[in-house]
């Protein structure tokens, strides 16, 4: 049952002049009816009064001279008002004289006659009319009459009430219908513009008023906040497109940048790389054109100035790599994780000069992310991890990983030197190294390569190691 | 020199590594008609016989193999291949590009423009004989035997 707060207009409205036009009917139909019932009363009693007077005037006679057959003869008369159920005569005494009755019932009659006047006594009116000659009281007339009439008159007042009330509500209906029109068509079309409006979000439309009233205000309140709608819409879209163009012209700024960043960092390493080739060949020259002249010391002198020099070329090629790696956007796809760490290890195998690694590669889950970039994360974590190991007797390397809520956590653990964790936050930085490099070679730059991958996939590097029992390096990828 | 046969022509203008370079093949017999000009614009020159070998060289002499450094000044190895795979006369050289490395941006544009094949400097005389082999072609002072 819907709350009449959420009915329909239409229909709130026609309840209400249904209610109001019901409430008014039955008022006035009671109002009538007690009216009625009362003017009813009124000329009953008149009405048998009137009979009374008359009787009681015929009957002086047939009371002074005791005649009972003439009274008799007289009340008979009554018969012809047949609501008249009983009449009687009572003599000075107050004996009943002669009596007349519609139907046989004496104990009908009072004992004594009563008071004068008429009353209505439960379902009949009854009373007493005083026979006078002169100013003598011969004696009192009773009559008794049903109230047969005046229900037959309220019964038919009541059937016309019904049928009066029964098409004054198919009137009320009817009219009501067509009249609340007035009323709620035009408050139907201000809802109906608004849902368009808000369905197609066409703000130019504009609802069409109707008349000066308080619905004629609201329409132009409702048109003047689409026209405040359109007007922010506009602004907004103008601040928009000055921003995409703000957008589009910075990108293009930086991608030049990036270019010419690319360009300017290829042709130095280039140009660097010359002089280097350079030192190296004539070195080697030196060694080979020279060798009878040449004593050890003079031949690691050489030697000393050939590594470092290839060193060098190492340092520029990871440079370069470093920061091609820092300009790069990152393309994320799904990556098997399990397949590409043991794609990594195969490809490092042949490296691994130093005996047999024991590994341990636990099932991993896929994750999104750029797949070239994540590959390098692997080749240098696990390369890291070979290098470290070499030194120990049995090289133990495993790959696994932590499931976390927000995150995923990947590991690469070797046995191998470890390094001391008072120095873990330099791990990850550029051409640092917490190794010399007589130990291990390398330049410093894997683990930072790392760093800047892993961070450009939202997530976070870290490391924990013990020396000489070995070192665990960490890495987190958010929202796998 | 103007009529001889040019076997290997290297173009190069880093002397450095000009002279490593030459030192390596001249060990392996590789460099007795070997020519070698330092930049671009010579090149041309000499390939066509246009400018200043006008009259001095003939285009159908032309060098059993070309070493093309890529970075060179005023006309780079590019535009020299350019030339070279674009005419007629030239076109069958093999032309091998000389790198300072294998991440060299220029080297996809090399090998769309013709070139046969690249080497990264420093040109040891292995990696030397792996570009030329895939050639299939002999000199006419075979390589001995290694």
């Amino acid at each position: 049952m819907i709350l009449f707060k959420d009915m329909p207009i239409r229909k709130k409205l026609m309840r209400i002049i249904f209610l109001i036009s019901g409430v008014v009917l039955l008022v006035t139909c009671i109002t009538f009816f007690f009216y009625e019932l009362y003017a009813f009363r009124k000329t009953t009693t008149e009405k048998l009064s009137t009979i009374g007077k008359i009787i009681a005037a015929n009957s002086t006679a047939a009371l002074a001279f005791a005649n009972q057959d003439d009274a008799k003869e007289i009340l008979a008369a009554v018969k012809t008002e047949p609501h008249i159920v009983a009449a009687g005569l009572y003599d000075s005494e107050g004996k009943l004289f002669s009596h007349y009755n519609s139907d046989s019932t004496i104990d009908v009659f009072p004992t004594k006659p009563g008071k004068q006047g008429y009353y209505f006594v439960q379902s009949h009116l009854e009373g007493f009319q005083p026979v006078m000659l002169e100013t003598r009281q011969l004696g009192t007339l009773y009559l008794k009459s049903d109230l047969g009439a005046m229900y037959e008159r309220l019964r038919l007042y009541g059937i016309i009430a019904g049928l009066v009330a029964v098409l004054s509500f198919l009137l009320a209906f009817l009219l009501s219908n067509f009249l609340q029109k007035i009323i709620s068509k035009p408050i139907l079309s201000l809802a109906e513009t608004a849902k368009a409006i808000s369905n197609k979000k066409d703000y130019s439309v504009r609802a069409v008023k109707t008349g000066n009233d308080e619905l004629g205000f609201l329409t132009d309140a409702f048109n003047n906040m689409l026209s405040q709608i359109e007007d922010q819409n506009a602004t907004l879209q103008e601040f928009n497109q000055n921003l995409e163009q703000k957008v589009k012209n910075r990108t293009t700024q930086l991608e030049l940048a990036n270019k010419e960043l690319e360009t300017f960092s290829y042709s130095i390493s280039h140009d660097l790389r010359a002089p280097l080739r350079g030192i190296i060949g004539f070195a080697a020259m030196l060694e080979e054109d020279y060798s009878s002249k040449l004593d050890p010391e003079a031949k690691r002198i050489t030697s000393v100035i050939k590594n470092n020099t290839l060193k060098m070329g190492r340092l520029i090629d990871d440079l370069l790599a470093f920061s091609r790696m820092s300009r790069q956007d990152i393309k994320k796809t799904k990556i098997s994780t399990t397949a590409m760490a043991n794609e990594v290890i195969q490809d490092l195998l042949p490296e691994n000069k130093n005996g047999h690694v024991k590994w341990i590669v636990h099932e991993m889950p896929d994750i999104k992310g750029d797949i070239n970039a994540m590959r390098q994360v692997w080749i240098n974590l696990v390369s890291n991890a070979i290098k470290y190991s070499a030194t120990k007797q049995q090289p133990e390397i495993e790959i696994g990983y932590r499931d976390g809520e927000e995150e995923t956590t990947f590991f690469v653990k070797d046995n191998g030197v470890g390094f001391d964790e008072k120095y873990k936050d330099k791990l990850f930085k550029v051409f640092q190294r917490l190794h010399s490099a007589e130990e291990f070679e390398g330049t410093g730059v894997g683990l930072a390569i790392v760093e800047k991958i892993i961070s450009k996939h939202g997530g976070r590097v870290w490391a924990e190691a013990e020396e000489n029992k070995g070192a665990c390096f960490y890495f987190s990828l958010p929202g796998q | 020199m103007n009529s001889e046969l040019v076997e290997v022509l290297l173009v190069e203008d880093n002397s450095t590594d000009a002279e490593l370079t030459i030192r390596e093949l001249k060990k392996h017999h590789m460099a007795n008609k070997l020519v070698h000009l330092k930049n671009g614009e010579e090149a041309i020159d000499f390939i066509f016989a246009t400018g200043k070998y006008a009259g001095t060289r003939d285009v159908e002499n032309s060098p059993k193999v070309i070493l093309l450094d890529i970075q060179m000044p005023k006309v780079n190895g590019i535009e020299v291949l350019q030339k070279i795979k674009a005419d007629q006369r030239t076109r069958g050289i093999p032309v091998v590009m000389l790198t300072s490395s294998k991440e060299d941006p220029d080297i996809q544009k090399c090998y769309d423009l013709g070139a046969n094949s690249y080497i990264v400097k420093p040109v040891n005389f292995e990696g030397f004989a792996e570009a030329i082999k895939n050639l299939g072609f002999c000199l006419i002072n075979p390589p001995p035997d290694l």
